[in-house]
């Protein structure tokens, strides 16, 4: 019970690191980032229904076409509205999502579809409770990824140079960091972390080209945590997930499916920063 | 080419510019007056809703081409003018009773809604608003006994001087009128005090502040005359489509309400009309397309969508001025000819403007 919240709130948590990520480095948001979520699943039935890949490679694969495919959408089209109002970046991520969508329908067609991966309908068993493998997947799998990214971050050179470039762009040129390279990695890397949780979220919810909803309660979960931190937005997926689970069972019907809205709501009129966040008055 | 010169403080606020513009204004009136002893009705239908969805561009416009905030929760507004009006007229209410009903309880929600909202900016208003936009449908899905649930329910059709109202003639002058009344209380309300203080709010937050403009009550008058005009045209939405029903008010309604003043040209009254008329006419466009498109992409139901999200990422990329602002190079092109220069609207060349304190 508890832990099927917490599964889903960790694919809401992993999908808010995605936005996290590109706002914390570009200052954009991207409302696309649900339909990447949607094209790595997709990638990895194609993958492994058509090319007969097992699961681990396809999912390596998967992870690694939505990496590149990140990096060249920042370099092509995002970087063209560098320096124009948010709005316009709101607006060409929404577009954006409207095509994949729509060529996604185009290319694998409107049906549900699933694979078999080696987590489906299996079952563990930890000090006499009953835990569904999928679940257990996903939750260790979030964990894995939030390890792996905790490291790149603190320990390698890109990613402290990604850091830098998202505390002071200029000041990152001056120390001689590429940083329209650096930003189209970030892309990359949330892209890549989309992928990972439209391939977990795979064999709980089938996938079908309308799963990229799903962004649009991440962002409750990265609101939640504050905009611009990253354990924020994975926590707040935590509580998102546990909350929208309660509220499943203990509140009528409905309830569980705007959840997620009432408490960004909340969360903007009480306290707009976020549980984690700081935003400051800004300087003129 | 023209000169344009300005003798008198008063140009400045005048409705039309000039005789010229009186002039060309004039004559369109006229057109679309007579316009149903031309037509056929069908493209009466089509003209009629042109100009609700215009009606409801100026409400958008105001809020975010001119007063230079987001909202992707628009959709919300019009369902709630469309609901109100139709459940106040199965109540027996009279149509013009109902409509400023539902036009004022829209720009109260709006108020309710945006007083709060206001101190967010940026993305974080446009989330605010969507997840709005979201409750509002799960509200029209579940107050079952009132909004019918899932299945909605047909939209009651008054009558006006022994017509029914939504007859293609009558509810084509009643959409027109409206249209004008529109126009006009936006124009008005944009070259007052309040409009300046909008424009000045769009430009820059901190220079309106010191120019003594209160931003919280300025932002949150936006959003309520706003969401007042989208209830408006709301009701008159409600009789074209004749059957209310929750889905049809989501978030994509919202997207294609944005894509319109996007399209259309921000920050100008024209751009809301314009980018009514791509918008209303896309469907036909699309329908025409289909017909030219190899058969399996023309059979896919994803081709819609898709087309929306193509132009709007080629409108952001490479007009962001929209159609209004195409209008105005070829104007000038012509009556600079042939020393126009490409130069005159190059975008500056920009860097990412931080919202962040450093």
């Amino acid at each position: 019970m508890l832990l099927n919240g917490l599964a889903a709130g960790c694919i809401y948590g992993l999908v808010a690191l995605g936005f996290v990520l590109i706002y914390k480095a570009t200052e954009m948001v991207n409302f696309a980032q649900g339909d990447l979520l949607m094209l790595g699943a997709f990638m990895a039935f194609a993958l492994i229904e058509h090319y007969g890949l097992n699961y681990w490679a396809a999912f390596l694969g998967a992870v690694l076409f939505m990496a590149v495919f990140g990096y060249l959408l920042d370099t092509v089209i995002l970087r063209q509205v560098i320096g124009q109002p948010q709005f316009a970046v709101v607006m060409l991520t929404i577009g954006l999502g409207f095509l994949f969508r729509s060529g996604a329908s185009m290319i694998w067609g409107t049906e549900t579809r699933a694979f078999a991966t080696p987590f489906t309908d299996g079952v563990t068993r930890v000090g006499g409770f009953v835990i569904a493998d999928v679940n257990l997947s996903i939750v260790c799998g979030t964990a894995i990824l939030c390890g792996l990214l905790y490291a790149f971050f603190r320990f390698t050179r890109i990613g402290v140079a990604m850091q830098a470039a998202s505390q002071n762009q200029l000041a990152a040129y001056y120390m001689g960091i590429p940083v329209k390279m650096i930003f189209s990695l970030v892309w990359a890397i949330s892209a890549g972390v989309a992928a990972v949780a439209g391939i977990l979220l795979a064999p709980v919810s089938l996938i079908d080209v309308t799963i990229g909803l799903i962004g649009l309660k991440a962002f409750a979960a990265a609101v939640l945590g504050g905009f611009g931190s990253i354990p924020g937005a994975v926590f707040g997926g935590l509580v998102i997930g546990v909350i929208e689970q309660f509220s499943g069972i203990y509140l009528p019907e409905g309830f569980k499916d705007v959840a997620a809205y009432i408490v960004i709501l909340l969360v903007l009129f009480v306290r707009p920063q976020g549980l984690f966040g700081n935003i400051g008055r800004k300087r003129v | 080419m023209r000169f344009f010169f300005k003798t008198d403080y008063n140009q400045d606020i005048n409705l039309f510019r000039d005789g010229v513009d009186r002039f060309w204004y004039g004559l369109l009136i006229a057109v679309l007056l007579a316009a149903p002893f031309l037509l056929e009705d069908f493209w009466l239908g089509e003209i009629s809703y042109v100009f609700i969805l215009a009606i409801v561009g100026i409400g958008l416009m105001v809020l975010t081409g001119y007063t230079g905030q987001v909202s992707l929760g628009h959709a919300a507004f019009l369902g709630i003018g469309a609901y109100t009006h139709s459940v106040l007229l199965n109540l027996g209410v009279p149509f013009w009773i109902s409509i400023p009903a539902a036009t004022l309880l829209s720009a109260l929600i709006g108020a309710l809604i945006g007083r709060p909202a206001l101190r967010l900016t940026g993305v974080y208003l446009a989330i605010a608003t969507l997840a709005f936009a979201f409750i509002i449908e799960q509200i029209l899905i579940r107050w079952e006994h009132v909004t019918g649930g899932f299945k909605g329910f047909p939209v009651p059709r008054p009558e006006v001087l022994g017509h029914s109202m939504v007859e293609d003639v009558p509810f084509y002058y009643i959409t027109f009128g409206a249209l004008v009344l529109a126009v006009l209380v936006a124009l008005n309300l944009l070259r007052s005090p309040t409009g300046r203080a909008f424009v000045a709010i769009r430009d820059s937050e901190i220079a309106a502040q010191s120019m003594g403009v209160n931003l919280a009550a300025y932002k949150t008058l936006a959003f309520s005359i706003s969401a007042g005009f989208t209830g408006f045209g709301g009701t008159l939405f409600a009789h074209k489509i004749g059957y209310l029903a929750p889905d049809a008010f989501n978030i994509l309604l919202s997207i294609q309400l944005l894509l319109m003043v996007v399209v259309g040209g921000l920050g100008s009254l024209h751009g809301a009309i314009f980018g009514a008329i791509f918008v209303g006419s896309l469907p036909q466009l699309i329908a025409i397309l289909r017909d030219y498109l190899p058969e399996g992409i023309a059979r896919q139901p994803g081709l819609e969508p898709g087309i929306f999200g193509l132009i709007l990422v080629f409108f952001i990329l490479f007009e962001p001025l929209g159609i209004y602002g195409r209008w105005l190079k070829v104007k000038l092109y012509f009556s600079l000819f042939p020393l126009y220069k490409k130069a005159t609207f190059k975008r500056q060349k920009t860097y990412t403007k931080s919202e962040r304190n450093r």
